[in-house]
């Protein structure tokens, strides 16, 4: 009896694991064709000879890799040297997003904090406020930014008539408008996360560290900020990995003397002048880039989980 | 001028939030090293009393001091109190070492002085073993003590208990009791501790402030307000009693003579304002009447039912006149000799002292 009683039971759970993975075949479907499939066909890309006028030829070579790090002279006869123009771009880019995600985290946690910290049904507003601009695409938002931006623009004639400067002053084509178009683009991705964290914070902690003698300050950095850490990084990955693949805002702030990763790699698409292979190649550095960045940060976040939850 | 022997000086203070009144000028002293209780049922202001002494709350008017100096414009980190919450609030990223340390290393002790001081602490309440450990490994009952030790590490001058043992199951709830109890006699620190728990509060006390809807009812030693509490809300409150409606008919000296609505009299002390002619009311305990085989004395009534508790039996007996008492007879060989079956006719003996006349 209980030996056919147990056979029963194994073929029961055998029928709910087989009905499990019918059930999950949309989401690898889903997985399949909008992640892996794009993500294997661009690795495939990286790998084959280019055609002038876009497009591939299906021939094995390294030579978009080798395009990437390295320099062979004009005509590709010379010895190897490390060519740093492409590096320089990642690297700048990598400090462009870097900069925008620390801005992003110095103005978004006061903001979420603030936010988190009115009554209940003043909450919903801030946070309806927050997603406002998500209602407008981004590209047409850049392009506003930029109008904003540019010598005879608003920030210009406002800063013009206080009397705070006597010239206009140069904000568009500059590393400074990429930072402020990127801080603008992904603020909402940093203040989100973060808030949902304090909301669920227990505010009764920073009592009971301020009666434990702790001024605000010290409240804030031992206590606050240790238990909304999941929130904070989740913010920071938001903003930085964005940011880093970021085109819109460099293109159409930055001017050509500030390119960034996105614009490389989109010009490689673009035109006659492309260079698939090479896009393709530098899509997949920019990925392997940011996956141990993310692993690094996934690292982080699970330790901080542990320490809020053990 | 405050008397700077008392721990805490509390002068017309005053809470409202807009238009509401949480705490109506309340003004009362805390010695110095004693076990005092804010007792009163949930939102009669205790809390607030608390939580403004603490300075989580601001004043809206009056003065709060601590041992003369006055505090109720400090801000919580500068006020030398300490507070066991309600939920502990233990700071969940810490180790129990550490959290008991943070106050210490807030008032400027070094690390190692801090942590001498934390295991000392931790000793005090017998948690040396779960120093290591993270607040979420420990059971409810050794959370509470943690947090005990927290607020105990910087020597506060008062330490503020916020129901900490509302959370924590009976049997815990009463070890932990007389855990405090001993630590507050070891340490020799003031003890505030609000609750709503009557038998908490008589349990542990040495002196009992009774509040209710914002207002301080009455103070005194835990059996001064249960053998004299001075107004039907503390009568009923604490303990079980019976109330009973009463008019004057004579005042002689300190004895009042009062005639119960079915003609009965009964002498209790006279207070205040007693005069002949005003209605009062009159509160006995169940445990301070017999009951006897009817005797012809006008005291005697009709037996309704008997509830058993355990400990006791309570009786509820009909008087002329539709009154109906609650007496409690001890279950012992003696006591259980004079319970009578329902419906026997029975006679009821008030002991001296027992009615206690109310002031409203």
């Amino acid at each position: 009896m209980a030996g056919a009683a147990a056979t029963g039971g194994s073929a029961r759970s055998d029928t709910y694991a087989s009905a499990r993975n019918w059930l999950l075949l949309p989401s690898w479907a889903v997985l399949c064709i909008f992640v892996l499939a794009p993500v294997a066909m661009m690795l495939v890309y990286s790998f084959l000879t280019k055609e002038f006028r876009g497009g591939v030829i299906w021939e094995f070579t390294l030579a978009a890799y080798d395009q990437f790090f390295f320099d062979r002279g004009l005509f590709g006869d010379e010895p190897a040297r490390i060519d740093w123009t492409y590096i320089l771009i990642f690297w700048r880019s990598i400090w462009q997003a870097g900069l925008a995600t620390f801005l992003a985290l110095l103005i978004g946690f006061p903001t979420a904090y603030f936010i988190a910290t009115r009554p209940a049904q003043t909450r919903t507003v801030w946070v309806f406020l927050i997603t406002i601009p998500y209602w407008v695409n981004l590209l047409i938002r850049t392009v506003s930014m930029k109008f904003l931006l540019r010598d005879q623009g608003p920030l210009n004639d406002f800063l013009l008539a206080t009397g705070l400067i006597d010239d206009p002053v140069r904000i568009i084509n500059t590393n400074a408008a990429v930072q402020i178009g990127l801080f603008y683009s992904y603020l909402p991705f940093m203040v989100l996360p973060i808030y949902a964290s304090v909301e669920r914070y227990n505010f009764a902690l920073s009592e009971a560290a301020a009666d434990l003698y702790a001024s605000k300050w010290t409240t804030l950095r031992r206590i606050v900020i240790p238990s909304v850490r999941p929130g904070i990084i989740a913010g920071c990955i938001l903003v930085f990995v964005p940011s880093l693949g970021a085109f819109l805002a460099p293109d159409l702030l930055g001017g050509a003397k500030n390119f960034m990763i996105g614009s490389l790699i989109e010009e490689q698409f673009k035109g006659n002048a492309g260079n698939w292979p090479f896009g393709a190649a530098a899509s997949m550095i920019l990925l392997t880039l940011v996956l141990v960045i993310l692993m690094f940060l996934a690292r982080q976040q699970a330790r901080a989980d542990r320490e809020a939850t053990s | 001028m405050p008397d700077t022997r008392n721990a805490i000086d509390v002068r017309n203070a005053v809470k409202r939030y807009g238009s509401f009144t949480a705490l109506q000028s309340i003004t009362l002293s805390i010695r110095d090293n004693e076990f005092f209780t804010l007792l009163g049922p949930s939102g009669c202001g205790k809390t607030t009393l608390l939580r403004m002494i603490a300075g989580f709350e601001d004043v809206t008017e009056g003065e709060i001091f601590l041992f003369g100096e006055e505090i109720e414009n400090l801000p919580p980190h500068q006020r030398p109190v300490n507070t066991v919450f309600q939920n502990y609030a233990l700071f969940p990223h810490m180790t129990i070492e550490e959290n008991v340390m943070f106050g210490l290393e807030m008032r400027g002790s070094s690390r190692d002085a801090a942590r001498k001081k934390a295991g000392e602490m931790l000793e005090l309440v017998q948690l040396t073993p779960f120093s290591a450990r993270k607040p979420s490994q420990l059971s409810g009952g050794q959370q509470q003590r943690v947090a005990l030790a927290r607020a105990l590490a910087p020597q506060p001058k008062v330490l503020l208990l916020d129901e900490p043992l509302s959370a924590l199951d009976l049997k815990l709830r009463q070890a932990m009791r007389s855990e405090l109890k001993s630590i507050q006699r070891e340490t020799g620190i003031t003890f505030t501790f609000v609750t709503h728990d009557q038998e908490e509060a008589l349990t542990m006390s040495d002196r009992i402030a009774v509040m209710s809807a914002g207002r301080l009812q009455q103070l005194g030693e835990a059996r001064d307000i249960y053998e004299r509490p001075v107004n039907r809300f503390v009568a009923d409150f604490i303990g079980e009693t019976n109330l009973l409606d009463a008019r004057i008919e004579a005042v002689d000296a300190s004895v009042a003579t009062c005639r119960l609505g079915s003609g009965l009299t009964l002498e209790c002390d006279a207070i205040g304002n007693a005069r002949p002619g005003a209605d009062v009311h009159i509160s006995i305990r169940p445990e301070r009447m017999t009951l006897a085989a009817a005797n012809g004395d006008p005291w005697q009534g009709t037996v309704k039912e008997n509830i058993f508790v355990g400990t006791d039996v309570q009786t509820v007996v009909q008087l002329q006149g539709g009154i109906a008492l609650t007496v409690r007879t001890q279950n012992s060989a003696a006591g259980v000799a004079t319970i009578f079956d329902p419906g026997t006719e029975v006679a009821i003996t008030v002991e001296a002292g027992a009615a206690r006349m109310l002031e409203d």
